[in-house]
């Protein structure tokens, strides 16, 4: 199994390369340094002079990919490119355009987004597994079919709805908790209720559905009527074999969530003030900070890498016949 | 109940950090409850917090009440007028000729040589507590040459222990000066002031070659500024070029606020940046209050200063502001609150909503809640709805020092230039786009169409009949009234283009309207804007684009019609009129004539103007500015925005200053009354979970009795 992490690890750089190349390359199709400069300094007064001030201090007065001027390795090295993205393998994000250092920002960040999506990931795997099992327990009963009816209904409305409906109904009809904002602590715990609540209600109507989906698939198999032959009761059918034997969709589906919830979510943290990672990219983007915006895109990238490698091996953990060779 | 429920409530309760009276949809912290705390909130996070880079109002808003520059906007006078905060007095500028002999304070402009500003600051005025001054007993100081080990676990300000503070000095807003041209620091305005300032330039190309270490610090102490001199521990002088009696605006603004030296030298120390500790977000300041906490991702706290030097609230101010109760406090110690806390609130629904709990002071309106907070009566004029009323809520207007306008690029051959046709053109064009309209559709009413360039209260800005465009008004019973449509069809037709039709070739004339595009929110205001010249039969092609893309169109002239704004830095014609003013035209010199408007008269003018006191004569000469721009039209003047603010009863002494950035001082909260209505307007409901709750286990039980009574089934 090492042998199969290294070469995953190994497979992982050119990946990586490639995703920062594509990164600068659409960042600057949309951007010049001008404009960045520009967007840094302010539309009101600012010179060209101190445009190329700012170019020069923060290393945007070199060309983009290539360097003519040099010679040998200079051609290359002595670019934006190779000199805003050799020490992203480092792990070295440096500082931000605006001059703040990213990887204390981002170690700042990443724990609202988690105490979001951490609880939201749990309860809502809990739910949607139990309300699968439920109605594939209940299957072709009124159980089921009203089952299915209410996931349909749940996923067809927009996660918006959920979330201003929510904070009308909740926060601001109920008086229950607070509409929006963030504390730190066990202070926390009130502005996390609602939309830790309103991200597992979201998700029940497509969790469910899919995974009442697999466990039906499961439950039509040879072995889970040898199961019921054997006389096992119902519950564990479901508990003991379906649901194991289901486990390698549902871990994929949830190792492959595991960087998007480190992320963020831009949505709820927008609408309920959370200082999370999830308008942190986009805070970047619209402020053109591509030393943030590249950063962020090779964490998302590492962590997706890291994720799927985690899918992999999990594999081996719950099906003893899978060998990653 | 049962038991299972109990437990579920309690801990929802213990969860909601429900103490004691304190509502559970409370967001602050209950210590708060009862405190003369001011909340508010803030959408756009600043960039920039050192005051000699910070040009906006997101970030004025905060740098304002902890930096003190020596002047200030008066709170309660109008028009707007400077008066001091740390400057003794205002200082009346000192002209010279070339000869270095005084001359009189109305000596004409090309008589002066250069004019000296001298400024003497009000002794024992002291810093806010920051580990930049804290000294050890041996006097030295203890935080200006930290080893990497001392650095350890420190990850924000306030993790240094030991703290201390000093006297405000003379010589630290000469530094700060300095600083405008600090190689490694990016001042909007050094260009401005290099203009101005006598010897900026020679010290900015002196400092490119001047001894720096790895953190980007220099000893600005060691480097003279000719222009700038400390003269004694309390007093300094600035020396301009020429006569500028707009250099004392400059002096409200947060540019020219002190900066010790001691703070570069301790921010600019390896490690510190890498802790994100540096200047630019952790202000360092005399006002009023202090910042101590900065999380602009969640939001910004400041502070009483426990050094401040204690400023008493104006004791004159307007008729009727008496009466308003503005003047309460007259004479009093401010500041009237502890604390400030702003929140960061990206999304205007949520924001408006705790607004109307209760857990912000003050709201503007967005356009969202705008008919829910505010009804037109049947005079037009807007008041609030009932159920505002029924709240105790206030609104406050005023009409901003802004222009928002439709500008024409001259260099342009169609709609440019100064030949007849093409003013008729534009002056057809503007006569159809009715901005009246387009107040009520788009701005919510909030706005008035503009007449000129300058807005009402700067100085030149004429109201009623004199005020009209005559180009584009009438004066109809005491009121402007837009011209017809047909006369705006007369002017397109003696330009030559009948029906919206060149004479000579028939074509019809289509114009391109560059404009940035805000998403789906903008395509009805295209859409608006090619009806208006539908009325001419001209058709419109809106190029809407990215604000990268539309500036580049402007610096390269590459635009026909553009839409844009100015928001003025400080109450003066000049500031204004200086957007039409043709050597500052963007294309040939980069400057904010954006529409590359080049009138020989009306630059001659400008020059004579913006040098003057305002008085008859330089009003005077705004006049026949005025008429000429009107007359060339090289922008249709727009509109100037109305800010309509909301705020709870419980605040008092609101009056909008627009020019001030530095009002929270003046700010006093009835923190009693706050608690007590939102209390009571934040009453828990907490039937309707336990209803939703017994329903759900309602519908669970004949699940659970079905599962039952198959585990009991025999197999068949």
């Amino acid at each position: 199994m090492i042998a199969y992490i290294i070469r995953r690890l190994l497979y992982a750089i050119p990946i990586l390369i490639g995703v920062n190349i594509l990164t600068f390359a659409l960042f600057f199709v949309v951007n010049t340094p001008d404009d960045m400069a520009r967007m840094h300094l302010g539309d009101k007064r600012v010179t060209e002079e101190a445009i190329e001030k700012w170019k020069a201090n923060l290393g945007y007065d070199k060309p983009l990919f290539w360097n003519a001027e040099k010679d040998g390795a200079g051609q290359f090295t002595d670019t934006i490119f190779y000199t805003k993205s050799i020490r992203l393998f480092v792990f070295d994000f440096g500082l931000s355009d605006n001059g703040r250092n990213i990887a204390h920002d981002i170690s700042q960040r990443m724990w609202p987004s988690l105490a979001i999506a951490v609880p939201s990931l749990l309860v809502g795997l809990l739910l949607n597994i139990t309300f699968a099992l439920t109605m594939v327990f209940f299957r072709a009963t009124y159980i089921d079919t009203a089952g299915v009816v209410l996931c349909v209904i749940l996923m067809s409305i927009s996660s918006l709805f959920y979330i201003i409906g929510g904070q009308f109904l909740i926060g601001k009809m109920l008086n229950l908790v607070p509409i929006s904002g963030y504390d730190t602590g066990l202070e926390a715990i009130k502005f996390l209720i609602l939309p830790v609540a309103i991200s597992i209600i979201y998700s029940i109507g497509s969790g469910s559905r899919w995974y009442r989906t697999i466990f039906l698939e499961e439950s039509g198999k040879e072995y889970v009527r040898t199961a019921r032959a054997k006389g096992l009761s119902e519950k564990v059918v479901m508990g003991r074999h379906v649901l194991r034997n289901a486990l390698i969709p549902i871990l994929t589906g949830i190792v492959v969530l595991l960087p998007l919830l480190f992320m963020g979510s831009l949505i709820i943290e927008s609408f309920f003030g959370i200082p999370g990672l999830g308008s942190y990219t986009i805070d970047a983007i619209n402020q053109q900070d591509f030393a943030i915006v590249r950063s962020m895109v090779f964490l998302g990238s590492v962590l997706y890498i890291i994720g799927l490698l985690l899918t992999d091996i999990s594999y081996t953990l719950v099906d003893p016949r899978v060998r990653l060779n | 109940m049962p038991s299972g429920l109990k437990i579920l409530l309690t801990l929802l309760t213990l969860g909601l950090g429900a103490c004691e009276q304190a509502p559970w949809n409370n967001p602050y912290p209950a210590s708060e409850s009862g405190q003369p705390v001011y909340y508010d909130m803030f959408s756009e996070r600043p960039k920039h917090l050192d005051p000699v880079s910070a040009y906006s109002a997101d970030e004025y808003k905060f740098i304002g009440q902890i930096y003190e520059p020596p002047l200030q906007y008066h709170f309660l006078k109008r028009p707007y007028e400077l008066t001091t905060l740390t400057a003794e007095s205002v200082p009346e500028p000192m002209l010279f000729d070339a000869d270095d002999e005084r001359l009189p304070a109305d000596a004409p402009a090309d008589a002066v040589d250069y004019s000296v500003y001298r400024v003497s600051i009000k002794p024992g005025i002291e810093y806010q507590p920051h580990p930049a001054f804290a000294r050890d007993a041996d006097g030295n100081y203890r935080y200006h040459a930290l080893e990497k080990s001392e650095l350890e676990g420190i990850r924000e300000l306030s993790d240094f222990e030991h703290h201390g503070t000093r006297e405000l000095t003379a010589a630290d807003y000469v530094y700060q000066i300095k600083r405008m041209v600090h190689p490694r620091r990016y001042s909007p305005i050094a260009g401005v002031m290099s203009k101005h300032i006598v010897g900026l330039p020679d010290l900015k190309e002196e400092l490119k070659s001047a001894p720096m270490d790895l953190n980007g610090y220099i000893d600005l102490r060691n480097h003279d500024l000719e222009g700038v001199q400390v003269i004694d521990r309390y007093t300094y002088e600035i020396r301009v070029n020429g006569k500028y009696p707009q250099f004392n605006y400059w002096l409200a603004m947060p540019f020219f606020a002190p900066m010790p030296w001691e703070a570069e030298r301790f921010y600019n120390q390896t490690g510190m940046n890498q802790r994100n500790i540096v200047l630019d977000w952790y202000p360092i300041g005399t006002g009023a209050f202090m910042l101590t906490e900065n999380n602009p991702n969640l939001r910004m706290v400041m502070e009483r200063n426990p050094n401040y030097w204690g400023e008493k609230y104006p004791t004159e101010g307007m008729p009727g502001d008496r009466e308003a109760g503005l003047l309460d406090d007259a004479g009093k110690t401010m500041p009237f609150i502890d604390k400030a806390v702003y929140s960061l609130e990206n999304e205007s629904i949520p924001a408006w909503n705790k607004f109307l709990q209760g857990y912000y002071d003050v709201s503007a309106i967005s356009s969202d809640s705008f008919d829910q907070a505010v009804n037109f009566n049947a005079q037009g004029n807007a008041e609030l709805t009932p159920q505002m009323k029924r709240k105790g809520i206030n609104l406050l207007k005023a009409v901003t020092t802004s222009s928002y306008y439709l500008g024409f690029n001259m260099l342009d051959s169609v709609v440019g230039g100064d030949s007849e046709q093409a003013r008729l053109l534009r002056r057809a064009i503007s006569i159809a786009i009715d901005y009246e309209e387009f107040i009520s559709i788009f701005q919510n009413g909030r706005g008035i169409a503009a007449q000129g360039p300058l807005p009402p209260g700067i100085f030149g800005h004429r109201e009623g009949k004199a005020g009209i465009n005559p180009y584009v008004y009438d004066w109809e019973e005491g009121e402007p009234e837009r011209k017809s449509i047909r006369e705006a069809r007369e002017l397109l037709a003696e330009a030559g283009y009948p029906n919206g039709r060149n004479r000579e070739s028939g074509e019809p004339l289509t114009l391109y309207f560059d404009t940035l595009d805000r998403g789906p929110d903008s395509k009805a205001i295209h859409n608006w804007y090619i009806k208006q010249l539908d009325k001419l039969g001209i058709r419109l092609v809106v190029r809407s684009t990215d604000y990268n893309r539309f500036r580049e169109k402007m610096r390269k002239g590459n635009a026909q019609m553009y839409f844009w704004g100015w928001n003025a830095d400080y109450p003066d014609p000049e500031n204004f009129l200086f957007l039409l003013y043709g050597p500052n035209g963007k294309v040939l010199h980069g400057g904010e004539n954006s529409s590359n408007y080049d009138n020989s008269e009306f630059d001659r003018l400008f020059e004579q103007m913006r040098n003057m006191d305002n008085d008859d004569e330089r009003q005077a000469i705004i006049d026949k500015m005025v008429e000429i721009a009107r007359r060339d039209a090289p922008w249709l003047w727009g509109f100037h925005p109305v800010a309509y603010t909301l705020h709870h009863q419980w605040y008092s002494n609101a009056k909008p200053n627009l020019m001030a950035n530095n009002t929270l001082k003046y700010k006093r909260i009835d923190a009693q009354q706050r608690e007590r209505l939102r209390a009571e307007w934040n009453e828990p409901v907490v039937w309707p979970v336990l209803t939703v709750i017994g329903l759900l286990v309602l519908a669970i039980l004949p699940a659970i009795r079905v599962y039952r009574k198959r585990e009991k089934e025999a197999a068949l």
